[in-house]
């Protein structure tokens, strides 16, 4: 299996790499619209600010492409920063427009007494909703409450719950661990620095890319 | 509510090709392939690894290249790089060989810009200012800055240069007692309770822990996340075994 990851400058990408190697896809680095549109599974990882990455994306001509890939039905998979760029809009440094293919938004996590902004923990990943388990996601090969590794000090909100893969929670508030919209997917936490945990999301996201 | 919960961090200090480890910074022993104690602590459980090329500040270089490359490969968790980085440059490189923080003393004592460079290059989560504090023999309820593995000071107090720091847009201060490291008989608490109180960023600590209790008491006094060494390296006790004390003593940690 082929994974193209998105190298718009930003990231570590080794480390993405070497996981999808050890599971035994192919990935590879792309950064021109022509590579996007070949791809048959996508990640776009993904640290830092997110109006760099949308710079980023757009200097190298990436964002409409990735957008028509991902409405063809391409899998996409959006870590970190990459996961928020797949909403509509975030409040980072004033307002900045995203992908748009996943309704809402991201706003800063607020700093609230004990509980410290950048949110850098291992926290468990819990069902949205009425659901019990991952079942049915990209995540059905983990098991609730198993923890995986976040840094970030902005949330996404999505407009729609049903889009909602994954939360946990941070000094009481609710923080979207994972989201699913189809064949657009996208993980807060970083799948490639979660030890055994993570490479169980992303094999669960080339299991699904496989279909 | 949630409870405290603090990150475990396994810090390798790195000579050459060898792990080493000193006590108070001085006379490093040799323990062997740093690599194969990342494997092992990984295996177990470790949160996160920190790297620090040791003489590295001193010669003005970096030579855990190949040894990063190597454990990248196989060790599926964070890890921070730190020892002689001195400008951008030196940050892409690790970066590009893998690590995914840098934490940096020297360099941003020498010149406080080099936090706002890195931070708004990479991302603020990427640049860990990385402090080594001695308590003040004149004050003992102050702490001065030092740099060159503890040997020299830079005549700045340690909880202004931290809030300096923030200000300054680190996202992580690493914090060692050059007081208590290596000695394994408990973490200088009233210094990590100074700068946690003073600052909003997690502070990771380190200096002294000998056992899972020194964690519980870290944690309590407001450390996010500690950094474990001798304890580790001589097996004194296993992660698996300090993760159990840390939770027997009421605060949580990865399972």
């Amino acid at each position: 299996m082929k994974v193209s990851i998105i190298d718009y400058g930003l990231s570590n990408l080794l480390s993405v790499e070497h996981a999808f190697r050890h599971l035994g896809a192919e990935p590879e680095l792309i950064n021109t619209p022509e590579q996007i549109e070949k791809a048959q599974a996508l990640v776009l990882p993904g640290v830092g600010a997110f109006q760099d990455g949308m710079k980023g994306l757009e200097e190298l001509g990436l964002a409409e492409p990735l957008r028509a890939a991902a409405e063809k039905g391409v899998p996409l998979l959006g870590i970190c920063l990459g996961m928020q760029m797949l909403f509509e809009e975030s409040e980072e440094f004033g307002l900045c427009r995203g992908l748009g293919l996943i309704p809402g938004r991201v706003e800063a996590i607020p700093p609230r007494p004990g509980f410290k902004v950048p949110h850098i923990q291992w926290e468990p990943l819990w069902p949205a909703g009425e659901k019990k388990d991952f079942s049915g996601s990209f995540l059905k090969e983990i098991h609730p409450g198993e923890e995986v590794y976040f840094i970030h000090s902005f949330r996404a909100i999505p407009a729609d719950r049903a889009d909602l893969a994954a939360v946990t929670g941070y000094g009481g508030l609710e923080i979207c661990g994972a989201v699913a919209r189809e064949n657009v997917m996208g993980c807060q936490f970083h799948p490639e620095k979660s030890g055994p945990v993570g490479l169980s999301v992303l094999k669960g996201y080339l299991s699904l890319c496989g279909k | 509510m949630e409870g405290k919960k603090i990150r475990l961090i396994a810090r390798l200090d790195v000579k050459g090709e060898n792990l080493v480890k000193g006590i108070q910074m001085e006379g490093l022993r040799k323990l062997g392939d740093p690599n194969a104690f990342a494997r092992e602590y990984y295996r177990a459980g470790i949160d996160e690894l920190l790297y620090i090329d040791i003489v590295a500040s001193l010669y003005n270089r970096n030579n855990l290249g190949e040894i990063l490359r190597r454990t990248v490969e196989e060790v599926y968790i964070p890890v921070c790089v730190g020892g002689g980085l001195r400008n951008l440059e030196d940050v892409r490189r690790v970066l590009a060989l893998g690590a995914d923080k840098v934490a940096i003393n020297t360099a941003a004592l020498k010149d406080p810009s080099l936090i706002t460079q890195v931070a708004r290059t990479f991302g603020s989560q990427c640049m860990v200012l990385s402090i080594q504090a001695k308590r003040s023999r004149t004050d003992p309820g102050r702490w001065e800055a030092y740099y060159d593995c503890g040997r020299a000071h830079s005549g700045r107090d340690v909880v202004e240069w931290a809030k300096e720091g923030a200000a300054l847009g680190a996202g992580e201060i690493l914090l060692t007692s050059v007081d208590n490291e290596g000695l394994r008989r408990g973490m200088d608490l009233d210094l990590i309770r100074a700068v946690t109180s003073a600052v909003d960023l997690p502070v990771i600590c380190g200096g002294g822990v000998g056992s899972g209790e020194d964690l519980v008491q870290a944690a309590l006094a407001g450390a996010d996340g500690v950094a474990c060494a001798s304890v580790l390296h001589y097996k004194q006790e296993t992660v698996e075994q300090l993760k159990e004390e840390v939770r027997q003593g009421g605060v949580e940690v990865r399972r």
